[in-house]
């Protein structure tokens, strides 16, 4: 990759970012969070190869493929399924 | 131009900031916790970066290119394998305080008593 | 305090930590324009003196490899805090769940896949030296092809892969044996961690020494502390559905 193709680039992955960030802050739907914090993760993956960093991307793309959406996924389930209970004895 | 990649590290970090105080939900709040911390990512990988320079990954490279600095990729790769872990606790905290309180908002948590 | 009010004095602070984030990094030299000489002295050195091509992990294990023993730890307690948190979550009465799933060619995909993602977190630990990869990335896909089997084969086939006796031990020998391998070079008498047989023959598995010991201990500390993980997570998930079904 040469000079010039290298700042557009960056540039356009830095977008993403800077895009990505707000997303996962204002999606307040939980299920709809772990979505877009994946595809933040994608972004983050690409930029970090851009920046000639392939360890760190192999790392992030492990563990945002893998292990952020079990724990939250299996958080949410936990809560909605006691949150359902709660409603039940009330009933 | 050259301002960008600490700007958006800065942008995402004060992102990350505003959803943690403005949180109504304690697993949003763990994954805002999680956009802080890539923006420290984002910082430690462009002080390391030198223009024109490849990966720091020699084999079958010629002698003399230039390459990035591989000290911050190595802090940077330990700190996300644990941050997963660090992030595992908090949403166990979270869901003992569901237990415990019935809510995950933070705002309805009541005191402590007894 | 409201939750308005709250907000109300947040934002100027944010603002405020804004502006002083901003000036702060105008003092950083121009990004591309690295000036420190730690970086270019360990590119510089890698090839050469430790005989191994990826300067990343080299500093990560052998050059820095004290910093990764502390992370090592961060991850060990942390672990330890999730399985005393969700600990008394239930009985183990969860035997009788039938959750696999009914469709065959899930279950030999997911076999397959099971199997290689396994070989790939193998391949990228022991490659560590050589290629992008290493312990901690190895160590999380292996613990993929763990959490595979549990969406795969269901709750009955984890539950006999998934219990602490088996992985606590593992877990332990992990990180107990970086810090030993670091003791054994003390032994030697040169410093704590002190890669003390350097100089395999670049661009193999053989190359690292030393310190590709704490490289695997790394990994599977890694492998076993995020099984752990899943299993605690997984049986604070599974125990509410058997009890109410």
């Amino acid at each position: 990759m040469t000079l010039a193709t290298l700042v557009p680039l960056q540039s356009v992955a830095l977008a993403l970012v800077a895009l990505g960030a707000p997303a996962v802050v204002f999606s307040r739907d939980p299920l709809k969070m772990i979505v877009v914090n994946g595809l933040y993760g994608l972004s983050l993956v690409l930029l970090f190869v851009i920046y000639g960093a392939p360890d760190v991307g192999l790392s992030m793309l492990v563990v945002g493929t893998v292990a952020y959406p079990l724990v939250v996924l299996v958080a949410i389930a936990r809560v909605r399924a006691r949150e359902g209970d709660e409603e039940d004895d009330e009933e | 131009m050259s301002f960008l990649p600490y700007a958006v590290a800065a942008w995402v970090c004060l992102v990350g900031l505003y959803g943690i105080v403005t949180s109504r939900n304690l697993i949003h709040l763990a994954l805002c916790l999680t956009v802080m911390q890539s923006s420290t990512y984002l910082l430690l990988l462009a002080i390391g970066y030198v223009k024109g320079g490849g990966p720091p990954i020699y084999k079958g490279v010629k002698l003399g290119t230039t390459s990035v600095d591989p000290v911050v990729q190595a802090l940077t790769l330990t700190d996300i394998v644990v941050s997963v872990t660090v992030i595992a606790l908090i949403l166990a905290l979270a869901l003992d305080v569901h237990k415990r309180a019935g809510t995950v908002d933070p705002d309805e948590i009541k005191e402590m008593s007894g | 305090m409201s939750r308005r009010v709250r907000i109300g004095i947040f934002l100027p602070a944010l603002a405020g930590l804004g502006a002083l984030l901003v000036w702060s990094y105008t003092g950083l030299p121009s990004f591309g324009d690295y000036q420190g000489p730690y970086g270019f002295i360990v590119n510089r050195i890698a090839t050469p003196l430790r005989h191994m091509d990826n300067a990343v992990n080299a500093t990560t294990y052998d050059i820095r490899g004290f910093d990764t023993l502390g992370e090592e730890f961060i991850l060990f307690a942390a672990v330890i805090g999730v399985v005393l948190l969700l600990r008394d979550r239930g009985e183990r009465d969860a035997d009788e769940i039938e959750d696999d799933t009914g469709s065959d060619l899930i279950r030999v995909c997911g076999t397959l896949a099971i199997g290689a993602a396994v070989l790939v977190g193998l391949w990228l630990v022991a490659f560590g030296f050589v290629t992008p990869g290493g312990g901690f990335q190895g160590g999380v896909a292996v613990a993929s092809g763990a959490l595979l089997l549990y969406l795969v084969a269901g709750h009955r086939e984890w539950s006999a892969f998934g219990n602490e006796t088996l992985l606590d031990p593992i877990k332990g020998i992990g990180g107990g044996g970086y810090a030993v391998i670091g003791l054994a070079a003390l032994v030697g008498g040169l410093a704590y961690l002190t890669n003390f047989f350097p100089g395999g023959v670049t661009g193999t598995v053989w190359s690292g020494g030393s310190a590709a010991f704490v490289n695997w201990a790394a990994g599977i500390e890694v492998a076993a502390a995020l099984v752990i993980l899943f299993a605690e997570f997984l049986q604070a998930y599974i125990v509410p559905i058997a009890r109410s079904s």
